[in-house]
């Protein structure tokens, strides 16, 4: 599919089936609105004249276009044919789940309003710690179902995992210790809210983990606001302390990890985020910066509606134009949403598969239960099984017994759900240039917005083919001072 | 080609194995956990 659109002084072109892209000037935009009328046939010499006499090229310039059309599609760099692919090639064998979202505890330190874990107990009105029998236990679970994937990651998350911190530790050792013996790469993240992010924990993540997440809204006042501590005391103060300090420390010492993301949520209250993301990679000095569209139930008063989007996409223009004017002043922050590689970047059947929920991804509870993602966890509907279950099917050295495979301890029924529901079988995303991009979107996000699975997100989706707009923007404006 | 700058002429791409390796990170664990970017995340093909 082409997409063909303008922005911010260009006139651009996105052929979503190969991610090639042309910056075109005025002829060459028209010509190829023709061509697309035409599905990917040279339009007839008549309409090329009338398209050129509408703003008085010559002729003979709308017929050397076409050539030049006509060669890019030859070579399929244009109009490319359409990706076919059926669930079958996804995977090398069947779907292994091989990453996790561990919640370290279901209790937390602050009360953000927006929280979709209902401030850290996922709405059961129980708060509770992982201990670290059953922390190990959901590591021997990611190992096993894991299969002959080497690669294997574990987001430590919550509620808030640094109040929980002698398991933290406890599992990355065991983690460390337990990669070797599988002979996996366990890749370890963490995600925090920063608030007791002192120097020892600094060090320790620093020293362990691949990747941390660290959550702050951007201005003060943005930030105080929809996320108070308990009390509804201001947490900006300490937070914003913690994570400059600990960048400070990850991008000072050669042998720590890299990997970061200081990543905040806006809402329909602060419609002007780029401001924030300005905030957070200036007063902050975050170079890797996330900022997310708040999720939430009608009716809470933040959250994003219809009639906000026209402003949020100007929005991510001013983005866009802030994220250009940190590369040209040589100290370039990555926004996570406009970070493309347009060239290499995932396989296609990554994209086709999308974020992994309940086929390759899953959520563990500090009671054990395992969710098909961190969403989803307290919906009944969408428990997969327990942790603890791994006793009836492996022996007292952990090996699985003979004739079993942990797919048996797993509801295929809710697996299912997941799997039926990938991309290609998708059909309201055929239309849409961006689902490559997405790989189908959220179903978190289809589901608490909708209610359902299978309605589309609207809001969400317009978001996102904004968000690839802008960065295919990006990318052309990058290629034009390369040149 | 005056008329048209070629920003990126790309494919893409398709494992030699006609199947996906599997060992790509699940995009959830990197930064959004709300929101879903696929395209983003490297290829960690070791083929």
């Amino acid at each position: 599919m082409v997409h063909l659109f303008e922005l911010m002084g260009k006139k651009l072109a996105y052929d979503s089936e190969c991610s090639s892209i042309y910056s075109l000037d005025e002829l060459s935009y028209r010509i190829l609105v023709l061509y697309r009328e035409a599905n990917g046939l040279r339009p007839c010499d008549e309409k090329i004249g009338q398209v050129c006499e509408s703003i008085q090229a010559d002729r003979k310039e709308g017929i050397e276009i076409c050539d030049s059309f006509d060669e890019l599609i030859d070579r399929e760099a244009l109009f490319a044919p359409k990706i076919k692919a059926g669930l079958s090639v996804l995977y090398p064998d069947s779907p292994k789940i091989k990453a996790m979202c561990l919640h370290i505890c279901h209790d937390c330190n602050m009360r953000c309003r927006y929280c979709f874990a209902g401030t850290g107990d996922y709405g059961t009105h129980h708060r509770s710690m992982l201990s670290v029998s059953t922390g190990k236990k959901a590591i021997d679970f990611l190992i096993a179902a894991s299969g002959d994937r080497h690669h294997l990651d574990i987001d430590f998350f919550g509620g808030e995992p640094l109040m929980n911190w002698n398991v933290v530790r406890e599992l990355t050792q065991y983690c460390e210790m337990k990669g070797e013996i599988s002979g996996k790469d366990i890749r370890l993240t963490i995600t925090t809210n920063a608030l007791l992010l002192d120097k020892e924990k600094t060090d320790f993540i620093n020293e362990h983990m691949k990747n941390c997440v660290l959550s702050i809204d951007g201005r003060p006042e943005v930030h105080n606001r929809m996320r108070p501590g308990i009390g509804g005391k201001p947490t900006y103060q300490p937070i914003s302390e913690n994570i400059r300090r600990f960048i400070k420390a990850r991008e000072s010492e050669p042998t720590h990890h890299k990997e970061y993301y200081v990543r905040g949520t806006f809402t329909r209250l602060n419609t002007d985020f780029s401001e924030d993301v300005r905030h957070i990679a200036q007063e902050l000095g975050a170079r890797h910066v996330s900022m997310e569209p708040v999720v939430s139930a009608p009716g809470t008063g933040y959250e994003i509606r219809t009639q906000d989007l026209e402003a949020i996409k100007t929005e991510y223009e001013r983005l866009a134009e802030y994220i250009d004017q940190t590369r040209l002043d040589g100290r370039p922050i990555h926004f996570f949403h406009f970070h493309m590689d347009f060239e290499g970047g995932p396989c296609v059947y990554k994209r086709l598969k999308g974020c992994g929920v309940g086929s390759e991804y899953c959520a563990v509870t500090p009671e054990g239960d395992i969710y098909p993602c961190h969403q989803f966890v307290g919906e009944k509907n969408f428990l997969m099984g327990n942790v603890s279950d791994l006793d009836k099917i492996t022996d007292d050295n952990g090996d699985l017994l003979t004739g079993h495979s942990v797919e048996n301890i797993l509801d295929p029924n809710v697996r299912k759900i997941f799997s039926d529901r990938l991309l290609p079988n998708r059909p309201e995303c055929e239309i849409c240039f961006a689902r490559y991009h997405c790989g189908g979107g959220c179903a978190a996000n289809r589901y608490f917005s909708t209610g359902s699975l299978d309605k589309e997100y609207e809001i969400g989706c317009s978001l996102i083919r904004k968000r690839l707009e802008c960065s295919i923007w990006l990318a052309c404006v990058k290629s034009e001072r390369e040149v | 080609m005056k008329h048209i700058q070629i920003v990126r002429e790309a494919k893409i791409k398709y494992p030699c194995s006609g199947k996906a390796c599997g060992e790509c990170q699940t995009s959830c664990q990197s930064a959004c956990k709300t929101s879903c970017t696929v395209a983003n995340q490297p290829c960690e093909s070791e083929s």
